[in-house]
């Protein structure tokens, strides 16, 4: 018998997946889309383990994901966050990760805005731990979420030209997204304004040009990254309507990619800054079946490692 | 502090009697009396057997933090002197971002008794340049300097305002002081944790650029240059920041510079390996191996004078932070040592000569202290060293009461074998 594919208790980034476990993750995903339409949106899959959600940054939409994603797998799940949560800054990851381990969790989500945190708690807990962003490093569900949705509307990820654009320096979403979908055999393009690249940011993996016209030309897909409106302090950019007039995607720039281009976004939208509203709400957007998408992607990744976790292996 | 000691049969290195050979090395009364082969000694002192070891000058740590007071669950003043001698120094000087700050003589004449209490190695206080170290007021350079104190600082932040940066050259003048600037333009480094490059654009960290350093560095040599003032350099980590140090000195500016160990033998991507260890944070940042080059460089060629260890203890509880919430800073006072004889003498970068040099002999210049050299009328202070003795760094095993340090584990040739100061030899507990 062949070694099952995948093997992992935790998802802490892309970086550490092989293509082969990308797909299967993908793979995975395509029999819980099923599950929204029905009457009952519920499957016993996780019943009995409990899953807690830590997020230590703001996040709605993350948050709400995966709180859908457990409850439609009949999980108990319990959320923490910075508001309402003890565990907070200035406590030390032992104490944080022993507080867990107290709560005998089987999974535990985790956003932090410090890079690699996620990975310092999973190698101090037994719980699988799930990555939903750390810092400007990775957020590996929402990478595989939009390989998901291209997959679904493209057929196929491999020799598609993507091109994603924005504030590409402080993007947890690039990063995860340059490695999945090169990965997958995507011809990946970042851009976006000098002062919104990091370093060298060519070590991305991608192609790196600084023009949206450059970026979207022939592209199948255009993600645009939400612009921080709380970064302009940090003269990033002078204003928001410059940064629309040279890098907001407009249906005029458009027409510069393939007919029948998707264009994405990992919400929430900024409206007349990174997107004008007649491509956000075009025929060509799939930002919400990347919302739809998302619940689904992330059930899969719960089922995947809580069945390493937990030696079960009961398909839905 | 004062002895009398005959140290036989060792090999001793001094550069500043251009002396490499076998010899033996007498202190009388705390001070070096001879220097030379077979040397006679009165019947009355007693004597060390160096053989197989090398006898150089007693090393200078010119840049520590011994965290008394106020910070003593990280190190005290007694901890910190017992690391240096372990490591092989009988002096170091250390920095005034206590708590308080030492921006009064009180603080000088505090530190200097602990250190008599304490006995391990001679301590140096370093004075703060500006009052609380905020950048505003000038401290009483010459109270500090008759209590003792042999530079002014304010190190942990850069001396950020220009005109008190002149006022503070102009000022120290009058005593001879070293300015000795951490150079860091806040505005940017901003919040950044490491060196901005290629592994801080993979890890989306927030870099710390380059330009942060040598914009600051070339803002003070202007000032320099305008004011005839001494300045020296705190743990240089730039290509750039060197060049512009070069310059300067070619056009015979009164400035010097120091470079940290880490600095020499670790870069970014060892931050990147070690998957943010807390242990590989500090301030400057690891930089590019380009910069890490032509510091190595930079000490093959003479222009840098020194190296100093930086050591900057913090509590294992505070380490144990993620790495963006972690402090910066780590020790280096029980590794320096060996880590230049296995990484840059063994490998041929530099001689044990010029180890001396930056160790000893360049620290006692710069901070006008006794000590540097073995030729008679110099202070009795002394470092043998095993150049075959094969140690693992094993934090464990530290006297200093921290242990944050990115070489655990390493294995290296050549160790300590003990330090005398003034003509006594210490004997660690």
């Amino acid at each position: 018998m062949s070694e099952p594919v995948w093997q992992r208790g935790d998802l802490l980034g892309v970086a550490e997946l092989s293509t082969a476990e990308i797909v299967h993750v993908l793979d995975t995903a395509e029999s819980f889309v099923e599950v929204a339409a029905r009457p009952i949106k519920k499957v016993p899959t996780l019943r009995g383990k409990t899953v807690i959600n830590l997020f230590f940054e703001p996040s709605t939409r993350t948050s709400s994901s995966f709180e859908i994603a457990e409850k439609r797998l009949s999980a108990d799940n319990l959320n923490f966050s910075t508001s309402s949560s003890s565990l907070s800054k200035g406590e030390t990851l032992l104490d944080t990760a022993r507080n867990l381990e107290a709560m005998a969790p089987d999974l535990v989500v985790i956003r932090h805005a410090h890079p690699l945190v996620p990975h310092a708690l999973a190698e101090r807990i037994a719980a699988g731990v799930i990555n939903a962003g750390d810092g400007a490093h990775e957020h590996p569900t929402q990478a595989l979420l939009d390989a998901f949705t291209i997959r679904r509307r493209k057929g196929r990820v491999e020799g598609l030209k993507i091109a994603i654009v924005g504030d590409v320096a402080h993007s947890r979403v690039v990063r995860s997204n340059v490695l999945c979908l090169t990965r997958l055999g995507a011809d990946v393009t970042v851009a976006g304004p000098r002062t919104m690249m990091p370093e060298e940011p060519e070590s991305l993996g991608a192609r790196v040009v600084y023009s949206l016209e450059e970026a979207i030309e022939g592209a199948d897909v255009v993600m645009m990254l939400r612009v921080q409106l709380e970064r302009q302090a940090r003269a990033a950019f002078p204003s928001e309507r410059e940064y629309f007039e040279f890098f907001g995607l407009t249906a005029e720039r458009l027409r510069r990619a393939q007919d029948d281009a998707i264009i994405m976004h990992p919400g929430p939208i900024n409206r007349g800054i990174e997107i004008a509203s007649e491509v956000a709400d075009g025929p060509w957007s799939v930002i919400l079946e990347q919302v739809a998408n998302g619940v689904a992607v992330r059930m899969a990744v719960l089922y995947l490692l809580a069945g390493v976790k937990s030696g079960e292996d009961e398909r839905p | 502090m004062s002895g009398s000691l005959v140290i036989r049969g060792g090999r001793v290195v001094d550069p500043t009697q251009e002396l490499d050979g076998p010899a033996d090395v007498l202190i009388e009364d705390g001070g070096v009396t001879a220097c030379g082969p077979a040397i006679d000694a009165p019947g009355n002192v007693p004597e060390l057997d160096a053989a197989g070891l090398v006898v150089v000058p007693g090393l200078i740590d010119m840049h520590v933090h011994l965290r008394e007071p106020g910070q003593e669950y990280k190190e005290t003043i007694e901890t910190g002197t017992l690391a240096a001698a372990a490591g092989g120094f009988t002096a170091v000087a250390c920095m005034p971002n206590t708590d308080p700050v030492n921006d009064d003589p009180s603080l000088t004449e505090f530190i200097l008794k602990q250190a008599e209490r304490a006995r391990w190695a001679r301590v140096y206080p370093i004075a703060a340049v500006s009052r609380g170290l905020e950048g505003h007021e000038l401290t009483e350079f010459g109270a500090q300097r008759r209590a003792g104190a042999v530079a002014v600082s304010d190190d942990g932040r850069p001396v950020w305002s220009a005109a008190l940066m002149r006022q503070a050259l102009r000022y120290a003048r009058h005593f001879d002081l070293p300015i000795i600037q951490h150079a860091e333009e806040l505005a940017l480094s901003a919040d950044g944790v490491m060196h901005e490059g290629r592994f801080s654009t993979r890890l989306g960290v927030e870099g710390i650029p380059g330009a942060a350093d040598d914009v600051m560095v070339s803002r003070d040599l202007l000032l320099v240059a305008d004011t005839g003032g001494r300045y020296h350099l705190a743990h240089m980590s730039t290509a750039r920041s060197l060049d512009l140090i070069r310059a300067a000195r070619a056009d015979g500016h009164r400035v010097t510079c120091e470079v940290s160990a880490h600095h020499l033998l670790l870069t970014d991507e060892d931050v990147f390996d070690s998957g943010l260890d807390p242990n590989f944070r500090m301030h400057p940042p690891l930089r590019s191996a380009a910069d890490r080059d032509a510091l190595v460089g930079g000490l093959a060629d003479g222009s840098i004078d020194a190296i100093a260890s930086d050591h900057a203890p913090h509590h294992p509880d505070e380490k144990e932070l993620d790495f963006v919430a972690s402090p910066n800073g780590i020790i280096g006072l029980e590794t320096t040592l060996s880590l230049c004889l296995d990484r840059l003498v063994s490998r041929g970068v530099i001689d044990l000569a010029r180890l001396v040099e930056l160790l000893s002999t360049a620290p006692a210049r710069i901070l006008g202290v006794p000590g540097g050299s073995l030729a008679p009328g110099s202070s009795g202070d002394v470092t043998l060293i095993d150049l075959g003795r094969e140690v693992e760094v094993d934090p464990a095993t530290f006297r200093s009461r921290s242990r944050n340090t990115p070489f655990e584990g390493w294995e290296l040739r050549g160790a300590p074998a003990g330090t005398v100061v003034g003509g006594r030899v210490i004997e660690l507990s």
